[in-house]
């Protein structure tokens, strides 16, 4: 394993326990930040696998901010639906499966 | 081949075309436009008969009417006027107009008759579509869509009892249909296309390959078997009968039945091939099978005591004797089972119409009700008794005729034993009709009618008797000008002339 | 305006038409919308007349080519969806603007508008990004429409459908960074070259596999559809079944093409289909067990997609002849089982409005009052069921064909037995058209052009049936004869 590829399986790692999280935990709003964890992993792996020496290459990094700006909103959309969701049924976690 | 035209080429599609339209328009109109239904309903059987005549002198001439278009790469869509075709759509169209102008009577008053009527139209539609469809493929479309149109007619009264009876005819029918589109699907992968009458190219094929062709022709006959009613697949037909008379008569003399008896012409002619199948040994069980069915039906007949189910158990018997025909190899055989196609048809109509008139006029509807009946309605009791005698084959009524022929090809064939069935349910089909007529004609009324109408009408209200009488009198003229041309005897012929003898 | 040019205006119209209905007030989207409708049709039709022309068109958005700028790229099978996408949406919408709604639900316009841009920019996209970008705001866009009745059990729906998107949607981005590290590129067309038994382009594949079967709701990872399709407004439902739902399969059927070099493909073709098969029979179980309307028809949409996944075992490792008919069968059974469950949607929406009540159960004597809407739904469950003459049975004689030419006997039983199947509950339905029950006097009607609304797409799932040449030989692809050489 190189070193450049370092920040690569930091955030396979990440992805790694953020999939955890997202899996054991019930309460919604640890599932979304599991879910902002998974996210960060895969950001992290995107820039990282680009490390490889050939030097600095635009296309992840412009991958990396669209892929922000889009994990953003989902988050925002995700706590729109979470505060409704709580409001009306008193709730924090999704009822069991039907 | 000469004659080709523009027209020609869209006749088959159009004749399928007059009864789709009719059926659109038929749902398009409010409930109670009742004249303009009847105007619509007519007119379409008129047109659509005219049609079918013209086709049929054509083909006559051997002009070739055929609509055909690629559907998706490899599937052709292909409707053709041959003379097996125009035999089976001559008979349906004809057969519409009476049990259209029956149904009109039959239904007076009663509520939903947009629908009743536009699933009627779609089920013609389907039905010439089966007789005109060119290869298997058309065949199965229009084999299905009959399926699905019927389905609307049996369940029409929507009782508990409709409701029962329609589960039991869709878990028959879509069985079947999925047994056939597996039959059909693998001739296809095995061979590619088959058009019909092109039959004998399956003779070529590799030996090898004749158990997998063994395994598609019993696909084949068990997809077709169910609506022909053959001997384990028969139970949907006696719970059927709880649909209103003239479905029971369009199902079980035009239709259905006949849908599946003559796909089962269909393979074994036009698809396998006569003498393939019979190099296959496939015919002597398709016999048997036949002859099993014809006794079965003919037996259990005997036990049924209300009159439409005695019916509907004679129809498995007498379906099976066109399977018959098409199991012995030889011409005169294969003329008995097509002639009986058409005099079966004209035959069963009437007995049933008859079992409807007695049902609507007196609600009679048990056969130990039907004593007396013969002073009351006269007119209908006499075409119930050529219908009855046409069954047994008395000469020289439509079902002797058959009967002959079959008992002749038998001999041909070397299988003298089919006479004893022949006989054997000749004397069940006098058992079990013979007490009907002795009760209608020969004992006195025992109690009054369970539920009288028409107390006027000298028999019965007039749109029931006419088309009963004009089929009792297309029977008898079946039988006792059989030699004349255009007798269902003379197309028989033509068809076993034109395509079956080299 | 060349026709390639045209094609980036398929994406601004739609994006366009959502930001000025957000901006209107909430009465005048829905008819504003339906005014925007012929602007997206008239940039169809150049792009459409430039392809039948002169072939697959492209357009380097903003004048920047790949790998930095992003392609547009419209090929048949492109543009065959974004007619499908127009022409369902078109219909959905005019049975959305016909509804007399008495809450407020007015958001659904910009958030339908949204869907569209983001389908069609799935559709055109021709690099595995874009498409992520795509995905991620089609999810954003469909969870908005099925959270839009507010009520706790819409809202717990589109919680689970927002954590199984977003699930899907990272599964899928990983992948992508796997194969830009592998590949050096983005575009699918660069993807081909990729060595297909490399471990990275596997581990990349496998995981965008598992996102996109989530997105799809393959079964077993089909547990967030029912609630979300089942309990969503019936043109959302419709959208969603009919087109969102394709979206997901369409990027793996691309990805696919792309990388059908590996030669474990076979294998996992085969544990795809097995996934299939059971969608096959567990959604039709399920949809049978249903007692809500809306729901049976959306446990039906769990067990249609299951056929669509029959594409992979019967194009990977087959012949000639196997590989064109999957491909034919698969695109026509995504097509009829989109205009047909559309129209079952929107009738069955009709229905349940008629007698104010979801139950199936409660249906009894509808068929009197209303018979066009239990028509509808009878005819799109004609196709649904796959009985002739129907697109639904011509797709599935061509799937049938297909298992035959490549001698996968097993597919047959589940090709047979599903049909059977949804017979059975097309049929639970369609029975309450003839029951004599105890007729009630309560039925309002639904705005006659919803019920024609049901019925044009119910229709047209019928003449699919025998009206699909044109239209697959417009959408077989060179993508297709490309695989079919790696295959020969």
């Amino acid at each position: 394993m190189s070193t450049d590829l370092f920040f690569a399986w930091i955030g396979v790692a990440l992805c790694g326990l953020g999939l955890f999280g997202f899996i054991v935990h019930h309460h919604l709003m640890r599932r979304l930040l599991a879910f902002n964890i998974m996210g960060s992993g895969s950001f992290l792996l995107l820039v990282g696998l680009a490390q490889d020496g050939r030097g600095p290459d635009p296309v992840p990094q412009a991958l990396v901010l669209t892929g922000i700006v889009i994990a953003v909103a989902s988050t925002a959309l995700a706590l729109v639906v979470l505060r409704r969701w709580y409001r009306v049924s008193g709730e924090s976690s999704l009822p069991e499966d039907v | 081949m000469s004659g080709w035209s523009p027209v020609n080429a869209w006749l088959p599609l159009i004749v399928v075309g007059t009864s789709l339209v009719a059926a659109a328009g038929i749902f398009l109109l409010k409930e109670h436009r009742h004249g303009l239904r009847t105007v619509f309903n007519l007119s379409a059987a008129v047109i659509k008969l005219g049609l079918v005549i013209w086709m049929a002198l054509g083909v006559l001439d051997e002009v070739a009417f055929e609509t055909r278009y690629v559907l998706v790469d490899g599937v052709s869509f292909i409707l053709r006027a041959d003379p097996l075709g125009i035999m089976f759509t001559g008979l349906s169209s004809l057969l519409w107009l009476f049990t259209t102008i029956y149904a009109i009577g039959y239904l007076e008053d009663a509520p939903n008759r947009s629908r009743f009527f536009g699933f009627f139209s779609l089920c013609v539609a389907s039905t010439v579509g089966i007789a005109l469809a060119g290869n298997l493929f058309t065949f199965f479309l229009f084999y299905e869509l009959l399926t699905l149109s019927t389905y609307p007619l049996v369940v029409h009264r929507g009782t508990e009892k409709a409701m029962r009876a329609g589960k039991v005819y869709l878990a028959y029918t879509l069985g079947g249909g999925a047994v056939l589109l597996l039959g059909v699907a693998g001739l296809h992968a095995l061979v590619g296309e088959i058009e019909f009458a092109a039959g004998a190219g399956l003779r070529d094929l590799d030996t090898a390959l004749n158990p997998v062709l063994t395994l598609i022709f019993v696909l084949l006959v068990i997809g077709l078997g169910v609506k022909a009613a053959l001997l384990p697949l028969h139970g949907w037909l006696p719970t059927a009968m709880v649909a209103p008379a003239p479905v029971s008569a369009l199902l079980h003399a035009v239709a259905v039945v006949k849908a599946g008896a003559f796909g089962i012409v269909r393979v074994v002619y036009d698809v396998f091939g006569i003498e393939f199948t019979w190099q296959l040994g496939l015919l002597q069980p398709l016999a048997w099978l036949a002859c099993a069915t014809i006794l079965y039906g003919s037996i259990r007949a005997l036990w049924q005591t209300d009159l439409k189910r005695r019916l509907a158990y004679s129809t498995i018997s007498q379906v099976s004797y066109i399977v018959l025909g098409t199991a012995l190899f030889g011409p005169v055989g294969t003329v008995g089972g097509l002639v009986h196609l058409l005099h079966q048809g004209l035959m069963k109509i009437t007995l049933f119409f008859c079992a409807g008139n007695y049902a609507e006029t007196l609600g009679v509807h048990r056969i130990d009700e039907l004593d007396g009946t013969g002073r009351r309605m006269p007119a209908t009791s006499v075409a119930f008794t050529l219908g009855a005698f046409g069954m047994i084959g008395v000469p020289p009524l439509a079902g002797f005729v058959t009967k002959w022929y079959l008992g002749i090809g038998a001999l041909d064939t070397g299988m003298a034993w089919v006479i004893a069935v022949l006989v054997a349910s000749s004397l069940l089909n006098a058992a079990y009709f013979l007490p009907i007529l002795h009760r209608i004609w020969f004992r006195p009324q025992r109690a009054p009618w369970p539920d009288e109408h028409f107390r006027d009408c000298r028999d019965t209200h007039p749109w029931l008797l006419l088309p009963t009488l004009a089929t009792a009198t297309f029977s008898l003229a079946a039988g006792l000008l059989a030699g004349m041309p255009f007798s269902p005897l003379y197309w028989a012929e033509v068809v076993v002339l034109r395509e079956y003898l080299p | 305006m060349s026709g390639g040019e045209a094609l980036s205006w398929l994406l601004v119209v739609p994006l366009l038409a959502a930001i000025a209905t957000l901006l209107a007030p909430g009465r005048w989207r829905g008819w504003g919308s339906l005014a925007a409708l012929p602007l997206l049709w008239l940039a169809f039709t150049p792009v459409l007349a430039a392809f039948l022309h002169q072939g697959t068109l492209t357009t380097p958005l903003g004048g920047w080519s790949p790998p930095l700028g992003i392609a547009l790229i419209g090929d048949g099978l492109a543009l065959g969806l974004v007619g499908l996408t127009l022409g369902v949406f078109s219909l959905c919408a005019l049975f959305a603007a016909a509804d007399p709604d008495p809450e407020d639900h007015s958001h659904l316009w910009p958030l339908a508008w949204f869907l569209i841009a983001a389908l069609n920019g799935i559709w055109l996209s021709g690099d595995v990004f874009n498409l992520y970008v795509g995905l991620e705001l089609l999810g954003l866009a469909a969870v908005g429409l099925v959270a839009l009745k507010g009520s706790a059990e819409a809202l717990a729906a589109a919680m689970r459908y927002l954590l199984a998107a977003l699930l899907g949607s990272l599964a899928y981005l990983i992948g992508v960074a796997l194969l830009y590290a592998a590949a050096g590129s983005l575009a699918l067309a660069d993807l081909a070259q990729l060595d297909g038994g490399d471990t990275t382009v596997r581990v990349a594949l496998a995981l965008m596999a598992v996102g996109l079967m989530l997105k799809t709701a393959l079964f077993p990872l089909h547990g967030w559809l029912p609630a979300a399709h089942g309990g969503a407004l019936p043109a959302v439902s419709a959208l969603l079944s009919a087109l969102v739902v394709k979206a997901s399969f369409i990027i793996l059927l691309r990805l696919w093409l792309a990388l059908d070099a590996d030669p474990l493909a076979v294998v996992a073709a085969q544990a795809i289909g097995l996934l299939g098969a059971g969608a096959v029979f567990w959604g039709g179980w399920m949809a049978w067990r249903q007692a809500r309307l809306k729901y049976l028809v959306a446990y039906s949409t769990v067990a249609q997609i299951g056929y669509l996944f029959l594409f992979f075992p019967l194009i990977t490792g087959t012949g000639t002849d196997a590989a064109r008919l999957a491909w034919d069968g698969t695109l026509l059974m995504l097509f009829a089982h989109a205009l047909a469950k559309a129209g079952m949607f929107l009738a069955a929406g009709n229905l349940v409005r008629a007698v104010g009540s979801a139950q199936i159960a409660d249906l009894a004597g509808v068929g009197r009052f209303r018979p066009l809407s239990l028509l509808s739904f009878g005819i799109a469950g004609v196709s649904i069921m796959g009985l002739p003459p129907s697109g639904g049975f011509t797709a599935k004689w061509l799937l049938l064909q297909s298992a035959l030419a490549s001698g996968q006997w097993p597919w047959l039983i589940v090709l047979m037995g599903g049909g059977l199947l949804s017979a059975v509950y097309v049929f639970k339905v369609l029975r309450h058209a003839f029951v004599e029950g105890p007729t009630r006097d309560t039925f309002r009607s639904p705005p006659t052009a919803a019920e024609l609304a049901a019925l044009t797409l119910a229709l047209s799932s019928l003449v699919l049936g025998v009206a699909a040449h044109g239209l697959l030989a417009l959408m077989r692809p060179d993508a297709l004869s490309a695989v079919l050489e790696g295959a020969g």
